[in-house]
């Protein structure tokens, strides 16, 4: 459990906390987020995404004749935050890491690509790095002072609007600013007919204390920053830190995007951004069965039909005596083949102890569900641990006979609470 | 007369001759809902199921006066199919169509606004009224006649519902599946307000999730109402991780109130008869209504 796994004090903080949660949704790099933001004119520290360490030192030099500097940053792209306070395990280095040379490149790049950080919000396992990204610093000098703030786009679910929330306070995690002083966070929503409104882009600009060029940059970049969100269907766009540059430049340095996945079929360039290697391989495997699966850390497995009842199941699991070891929906149509698939996934767990079937039928029959279960128990050959099929509905006294006089080694029951009871034995 | 549907509802089918449309307006007729006609844009003057054609809804409304419409188009077309409805003037529709993006649904509630129009849904069940008129993708034998009315967020856990109350002696007057979407049409609070003011239901089932805070808000409503009916309340996820979605989009848990154990605990101090189990439903219902 995590920070984030806490109670909260203020209700922006839950939001905020809602916000920064991966849910809906396809995620981003850093690089290819930014890549998309440049499409919609919105200014982002620029950079190239290296898999190598040559490639590395190719960066940092093309970024050292652009900028003049010799101060580049490299930073890891991994599909969860808390980079720059988080290490790779082997050797220690952080996620985030300033550049002053070449050697430092190598260096920085050498340790990062093929570890493995670990982040507050990777957990301990923490995540492969196969790409960094090399980028410009843009913490150089100038004529005025440099100022991070924060800034994101999401939608408010009570409101049926989008939002945008901002701070003052940058660059830091806002959780935390949420918790300690609330005030300090504002919130725009934006009407669905009209849009954002140039006016609303200035209150937003005002409000972040800026003047002058700094002022027009902003506004400039909250109203491109909207329309990049609504272009790309995003279900999250977070800037943290919206960076006011010692030019009065307003840059993107660090971007966080998650698109919505009932959006990507007619964003069909932002679909073949997915990168699976991010993704747990069993979520994806299941996916390729269009079965909906969460791998969770219990001792009996279910396969459902239906979010809502899954969910409903893996509590009764609970209060019977054990613990859920996954979501699973097959959604509707549990046949042979779905069923086996399910079966197959829950069974690569070793922790799993019993597995419990619930199947309101409906539209699907109850008896052909149990006759893809006895097919893919027999396809199977060895299951040892129970398995509890608990089938109701249309034809559930056919299919109730048809699990009984398989010859399996299934237990079947018909009430909810039945299968309670065989589940409560079987953890016993 | 139970809520939102009867035997008296003319019901058009907006996507009629795709696969999905065809199979469940099949099954609607079969259980008694008189569906009307229906809408398959360019092949309108045919007809379908043995029922008439439409090109637009504003044409079949003209020609049938339906006054419901249920949706079986693809995501990418379903809000369109919404507003349709809606400008055509037809009262209630119900969108049964999963995967709808979340900012086409942003653009539908803020159309339907000034609209004489509900919308269920979408990525729901639908309504069934027990007896007189299913319209949705439900098991209609499994809603028995009678007097509880149930709103749920979720398909399959609705039908647990409605089998458990029959399983205890009593029957639905009502269901309705709200939807399991961020954005839906008709909220947890609106359903009960409906059932509440309803003189064929005398209590209620409320079936929610993690995520969101319909259910909070819906509690709040019935304490303040001053606990007319008794309610039965359930809420799936409570061994739900935090920040995994669910299946449902919509069922994610973000902030304090709304884990399932923030939310029974709210429904609890409004008066509402909360089981932790599933399995418990039909009982605690016989159980109340018994008391009463």
């Amino acid at each position: 459990m995590n920070r984030l796994c806490t109670h909260f004090k203020t209700s922006t903080e839950a939001e905020i906390t809602y916000l920064r949660r991966n849910f809906l949704l396809m995620n981003l790099h850093e690089y290819q987020a930014k890549e998309l933001l440049k499409k919609y004119n919105v200014p982002v520290q620029e950079g190239f995404a290296c898999t190598s360490v040559q490639e590395a030192e190719e960066a940092y030099r093309q970024i050292k004749t652009q900028t003049g500097s010799k101060f580049a940053v490299v930073k890891a792209q991994i599909h969860a935050g808390g980079r720059g306070k988080g290490a790779i395990r082997e050797n220690g280095m952080n996620g985030v890491k300033v550049a002053k040379s070449l050697e430092d490149v190598q260096d920085i790049a050498g340790k990062l690509l093929g570890g493995t950080l670990v982040t507050i919000q990777t957990g301990p396992a923490g995540k492969v790095v196969n790409k960094v990204l090399v980028a410009q610093d843009m913490y150089y000098d100038g004529p005025s002072e440099r100022k991070e703030f924060y800034l994101s786009i999401l939608l408010d679910r009570s409101k049926g609007q989008n939002v945008i929330m901002y701070s003052t306070e940058g660059g830091m995690n806002i959780e935390d600013v949420a918790h300690d002083t609330p005030e300090k966070i504002f919130k725009e929503w934006v009407h669905p007919s009209g849009g954002l409104q140039a006016f609303q882009a200035r209150k937003i600009a005002f409000n972040l204390g800026l003047t002058g060029e700094a002022f027009k940059n902003c506004v400039k970049f909250v109203t491109n920053l909207y329309n990049a969100y609504v272009g790309a269907d995003c279900s999250m766009l977070e800037i943290n830190p919206l960076f006011k540059a010692s030019d009065d430049k307003i840059i993107a340095v660090d971007c966080k995007m998650n698109l919505d996945d009932n959006a990507l079929t007619r964003h069909p360039d932002l679909a073949a951004l997915r990168d699976v290697t991010e993704e747990d391989p069993t979520e994806v495997e299941a996916g390729k069965y269009n079965l909906n699966f969460v791998k969770l850390d219990g001792n009996v497995g279910c396969m459902v039909n239906g979010a809502g009842l899954a969910m409903a199941t893996m509590d009764m699991i609970k209060l019977s005596g054990g613990e859920p070891a996954n979501f699973l929906d097959v959604g509707g149509t549990a046949n042979a083949q779905t069923v086996e698939a399910g079966f197959k996934i829950i069974m690569k767990d070793p922790a799993v102890k019993a597995i419990l079937i619930n199947i309101f039928g409906g539209i699907v029959r109850c008896d052909r569900v149990a006759a893809g279960v006895i097919e893919a128990y027999k396809n199977l050959g060895n299951i040892n641990i129970p398995i509890i099929v608990r089938l109701q509905g249309t034809n559930a006294e056919e299919a109730k006979k048809l699990i009984d006089e398989s010859g399996l080694k299934v237990q079947s029951a018909i009430l909810l609470s039945e299968a309670a009871e065989l589940v409560k034995k079987a953890v016993a | 007369m139970s809520i939102l549907v009867n035997k008296n509802s003319k019901v058009l089918v907006q996507g009629f001759t795709g696969t999905e449309g065809t199979f469940h307006a099949t099954q609607m007729i079969e259980f008694g809902t008189n569906i009307v006609g229906g809408v398959t844009p360019g092949k309108g003057g045919g007809t379908h199921l043995d029922r008439p054609i439409f090109n637009t809804v504003a044409d079949c409304v003209k020609s049938t006066d339906a006054n419901v419409s249920i949706i079986f188009v693809p995501p990418a077309f379903a809000a369109d199919a919404i507003m349709e409805a809606a400008e055509a003037g037809v009262a209630l529709v119900v969108c049964i169509t999963e995967g709808i993006p979340v900012q086409d649904m942003v653009r539908v509630k803020n159309y339907l606004q000034d609209k004489n129009t509900r919308l269920i849904g979408p990525n729901c069940p639908g309504v069934i009224t027990a007896g007189e008129a299913k319209v949705g993708i439900m098991p209609g034998f499994v809603f028995k006649q009678g007097r509880i009315g149930i709103v749920s967020k979720s398909g399959t856990l609705t039908y647990e519902a409605a089998d458990q109350v029959a399983k205890a002696g009593l029957g639905i007057s009502t269901a309705v599946g709200i939807g399991g979407d961020p954005i839906i049409g008709t909220t947890t609070r609106e359903a009960v307000e409906l059932f509440m003011n309803d003189p064929e239901t005398d209590a209620i089932v409320m079936i929610g999730e993690i995520g969101g805070g319909m259910e909070a808000e819906a509690a709040r409503w019935i304490k303040a109402d001053g606990n007319r009916k008794p309610v039965v309340g359930f809420i799936a996820g409570q061994t739900a991780p935090p920040g995994r979605r669910m299946g449902h989009a919509g069922a994610i848990v973000g902030g304090a109130d709304d884990t399932a154990a923030a939310k029974m605990k709210i429904m609890e101090e409004c008066g509402i008869h909360v089981v932790s189990s599933p399995a418990d439903i039909g009982k605690k219902m016989a159980e109340v209504i018994g008391k009463k």
